[in-house]
């Protein structure tokens, strides 16, 4: 087997996200929730070559097929990152990532006086602006410290 | 205002501002023709923050609209301090009113308890947010004074957290403003707002000092530095006392530069400016009535 057979064994069922920008791999996991206590298949291969983004991350996570909206927000710090649901060793769905309008419920705001961070029965909504997310509440504009905010919920 | 409560000044079109204004005027016109014009309305007052200004004003223009108010007392006093949500809070109040007036020490609580209720929600000052009703009583007397176009205003002070800048700020750029601002860098305007601005493609200037743009200005909006934004005593008076105004700092300016300030003043404005034809902050501070007068009819009128 060779090196780079090892680094991208086949899952059977479950997600590939390809592409990742090189070192995101771990804030593309706490985006999506997933901490190994799961028990699911986690495979993280992280700074590996790639003719397109010099570098680039690998994550695969087995028997979950990740929803649209959950892929969406991986774009903020991931914008090339390729989706692949495998079913049977199979690639039967590849998708990029588009940029979402908003981000909600996921991001904690950076504004410690703002009125998410009080225990008020709302979640946090973020509009995707040209230069990051901005809180709809307070207005504070979180740029590229973006994974820095993930609500680990 | 086609619009369900006033929460931010960058909700505000031309046309929701001048719709305002004009009524404000109408009524500063003749203020008794309006005296039933929300017979028996219900305005809520939830004040979590202390405020005497606002909060007589609010409570004066409704009662010269014919209606009442009800209030929810000082937070000491009240359900908050046993711990309820915001959310809650103004849940039991709408019950009580026809529509809120909400001041909150935390940014965006205007915008979530407009998330909870179907009256109208007025943002009477949400942290280091924003202050639109503020505005508009600002722009009326900019209106009133020098017109709202065509126009050189420097805003000086606490601009990171001077809600009152962030709003009037923002409402400005509807109008051919030239917008400067004047204040120490630690206290320079915040991102988000910036952001805005930007977008808005309003021509922004930002000075660490008065003198040179002074006589350049048609308005000059002044603004308190709290001495609690700064880590020392000696720190803060010696940046402060870069941004207070006299008769003297004023010899530079325009004949008509109005001088405004959203009052209280400390000591950014020295007394003696009182006299002059430049001191326009205590008819802007009475300004407020008419002007509020008219926000809550446009509301009230829009929720029936
Ligand atoms: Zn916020």
């Amino acid at each position: 087997m060779s090196d780079r057979e090892l680094r991208v064994s086949k899952i059977r069922n479950g997600t590939v996200i390809d592409h990742v920008t090189g070192g995101q791999a771990l804030n593309v996991l706490s985006i999506l929730g997933i901490d190994g206590s799961e028990g699911l298949g986690v495979s993280v291969v992280m700074n590996v070559p790639s003719d397109r983004l010099g570098r680039k991350d690998v994550v695969k996570v087995e028997d979950r097929e990740l929803s649209q909206s959950e892929v969406d927000v991986i774009s903020l710090i991931a914008p090339e990152a390729s989706i692949n649901i495998i079913r049977e060793f199979d690639v039967v769905q590849k998708n990029r990532v588009d940029r979402p309008e908003s981000v909600v419920g996921l991001l904690s705001c950076p504004n410690r006086n703002c009125i998410t961070n009080e225990p008020e029965p709302v979640e946090t909504d973020f509009t995707v602006v040209e230069e990051g997310v901005r809180c709809t509440y307070c207005g504070t504009i979180i740029r590229e410290e973006l994974a820095d905010h993930i609500d680990p919920e | 205002m086609r619009q369900d409560h006033l929460i931010s000044a960058s909700q505000l079109s031309r046309a929701d501002i001048e719709a305002v204004l004009d009524r404000a005027a109408e009524i500063d016109g003749d203020p008794a023709a309006w005296g039933d014009t929300h017979d028996r309305a219900v305005l809520g007052l939830c004040f979590f923050e202390p405020s005497t200004r606002t909060k007589m004003s609010f409570d004066t223009a409704i009662k010269r609209l014919g209606g009442t108010t009800t209030d929810m007392g000082s937070v000491d006093s009240s359900s908050v301090k046993k711990g309820e949500s915001l959310a809650d809070t103004v849940r039991v109040v709408e019950g009580y009113a026809d529509a809120l007036v909400l001041r909150h020490p935390s940014e965006g609580a205007a915008k979530l308890a407009s998330e909870f209720v179907d009256v109208p929600v007025i943002n009477a000052g949400d942290g280091a947010g924003q202050h639109p009703s503020q505005t508009l009583l600002d722009l009326y007397t900019i209106r009133e004074n020098v017109g709202l176009d065509d126009l050189s205003i420097g805003i000086m002070g606490d601009l990171k957290y001077g809600r009152t800048v962030h709003s009037l700020a923002e409402a400005l750029t509807n109008f051919d403003v030239r917008q400067h601002f004047i204040s120490p860098e630690s206290l320079q305007l915040p991102r988000g707002v910036r952001f805005d601005l930007h977008q808005s493609g309003a021509q922004v200037r930002e000075h660490t000092e008065l003198d040179g743009v002074l006589p350049d200005l048609d308005v000059l909006y002044v603004t308190r530095i709290q001495r609690e934004r700064f880590p020392d005593e000696t720190e803060y008076e010696k940046v402060a006392g870069e941004y207070q105004i006299d008769t003297e700092t004023l010899n530079a300016a325009k004949d008509d530069l109005a001088v405004m300030h959203p009052l209280p003043r400390v000591d950014e404005i020295d007394p003696a400016v009182d006299a002059t034809d430049h001191a326009t902050y205590f008819e802007q501070a009475h300004n407020g009535v008419p002007v509020r007068m008219a926000l809550l009819d446009s509301l009230l009128e829009a929720d029936q």
